[in-house]
């Protein structure tokens, strides 16, 4: 049994074939950069400023794709939980950390960019309305996702763990949505349909951000196989520790 | 079926008789409860023209805060006698352990909320005895035992379990406690959201058949190790 996995150890770490920093990640580091290069002089210098909001409005074009990567992370976390969950292989755990990981912090900007915006508009930072709810449930879900890794007593429990909250929090999100969506509009009509946004745009400002989007994709995709590779390698040097472990305790028990 | 229902009641008929010698989870969640609605008498300043608002609050939120007590017991008890591994050892299925376990949390909760609502509407004075209360106290028990029993079952293996529960616990149930307040605003002052408590209830009941599925499921994963 140990010589197997001691074996299983060796090709795994000295093989020369996987190499870290991939191509893909390279070619994925450039775009970024350039798109996100070209994002900042689109919304600050090129998007027209809207007549109503003011420059303020221009949050819009980093708010608004910082959210849709945000469900998109909460997704690729669904999907990568179901996968471990069916193939128990780490490389769907990694997938689905790291996408959390990613998801989380991109909520976290979302719920920060949010108040930023809405304060001037609308006079107050935060308000009860469906979407913001949803999303701030959504945010809580997967910090307790990620707790939930950190308080495992080992790292197979945690990923297993994880996987289950990861298939729930994401069945979660919609019954949350529908609740949530009632609940207020019981209560007050809702003031800010976002939903309107889209019509009240015009054309540099819908190409603004669709760029912005493209580009904020580009970068999420980046730090998603960043974060990955880097799962990976914290994963080689702990079976390295371990078989340097288990040929120490070799010597010794002869 | 019937080879499904006996572990099921079995396991049940455990607890509950460890219940009635230990009489750790029932009366300690109630006595919990019943510090919550007082705290939140002062906290909130409980006047008889607030009270149609602010009760269905203080209420839920009392059954809500006895309920994770009483659900973090549930393994917490197999755990610490390494009793876990030997229900685990018993040849029936994951399945009924599961409906097993979350039969004895949903009668414990419903004990609980029985003895609490009197003494709620008591102190609160309003009359707790509708149908739709006590109906969407029941629909909504079930959303909490169902989901409970397998973030018990996972909390309770976790480092620092007792904050581990709730956290895992509050933001899924969500939509369950939007619920139960809305509805139980409708059933208690005469405020003019009766329309909206079938829907209320009919979103409770599709969380419910939601998790009945899903939990066991995943319960069954959990406790393969």
């Amino acid at each position: 049994m140990e010589s197997v996995r001691t074996a299983k150890v060796t090709t795994t770490s000295s093989s020369p074939a996987r190499s870290y920093l991939g191509s893909t990640k390279s070619v994925l580091l450039l775009a970024a950069g350039a798109f996100m290069l070209v994002n900042m002089y689109l919304i600050f210098m090129w998007a027209p400023t809207e007549a109503v909001m003011g420059h303020v409005q221009r949050i819009m074009y980093i708010h608004v794709p910082l959210a849709w990567l945000a469900f998109l992370a909460f997704f690729i976390v669904f999907v990568g939980s179901l996968m471990y969950l069916w193939k128990r292989e780490s490389k769907w755990d990694m997938l689905a950390s790291s996408a959390a990981e990613l998801g989380v912090v991109f909520t976290s900007l979302v719920l920060i960019t949010g108040p930023i915006w809405g304060k001037p508009i609308w006079g107050i930072w935060w308000t009860w309305d469906a979407r913001l709810t949803t999303t701030l449930v959504l945010w809580l879900i997967y910090v307790s996702y990620l707790m939930l890794r950190a308080y495992s007593s080992n790292r197979s429990q945690g990923a297993l763990y994880s996987a289950v909250l990861g298939v729930i929090g994401f069945v979660d999100v919609p019954i949350v949505y529908f609740a949530v969506n009632w609940w207020r509009t019981q209560h007050q009509r809702l003031v800010i349909g976002s939903g309107s946004l889209e019509g009240s745009l015009n054309a540099d400002m819908r190409t603004t951000l669709y760029f912005s989007m493209v580009a904020f994709t580009l970068l999420f995709s980046f730090l998603l196989w960043q974060k990955m590779s880097d799962k990976r390698i914290e994963e080689d040097l702990r079976s390295i520790r371990y078989s340097k472990e288990l040929t120490r305790g070799a010597r010794i028990g002869r | 079926m019937k080879e499904f229902l006996r572990p099921v009641f079995l396991v049940t008929w455990k607890d509950i008789l460890l219940e009635l010698r230990s009489r750790e989870v029932v009366i300690a969640s109630m006595v919990f409860a019943i510090m919550v609605v007082v705290i939140f008498n002062f906290a909130l300043n409980v006047t008889p023209e607030t009270v149609d608002i602010l009760a269905p609050g203080i209420l839920w939120v009392a059954f809500v805060f006895a309920g994770v007590l009483a659900m973090s017991r549930a393994f917490v008890i197999e755990k610490d006698q390494g009793s876990l591994e030997g229900l685990l050892l018993c040849p029936v299925s994951r399945d009924s352990l599961y409906f097993g376990k979350m039969l004895s949390l949903f009668l414990f909760m419903t004990v609980v909320e029985a003895v609490l609502l009197p003494i709620f509407a008591v102190l609160f004075d309003f009359s707790a005895f509708s149908f739709t209360l006590i109906g969407v106290i029941l629909l909504a028990t079930l959303g909490f035992a169902t989901v409970g029993t397998l973030f018990s079952s996972i909390a309770v293996n976790t480092r620092s379990r007792e904050i581990m529960l709730p956290v895992l616990f509050f933001p899924v149930i969500t939509p369950v406690i939007i619920g139960a307040v809305e509805t139980s605003t409708g059933a208690i002052g005469s405020s003019v959201n009766v329309i909206g408590v079938g829907r209320w209830l009919q979103l409770i009941a599709v969380f419910d058949a939601v998790f009945l599925v899903l939990c066991p499921w995943a319960f069954g994963l959990v406790m393969e190790e």
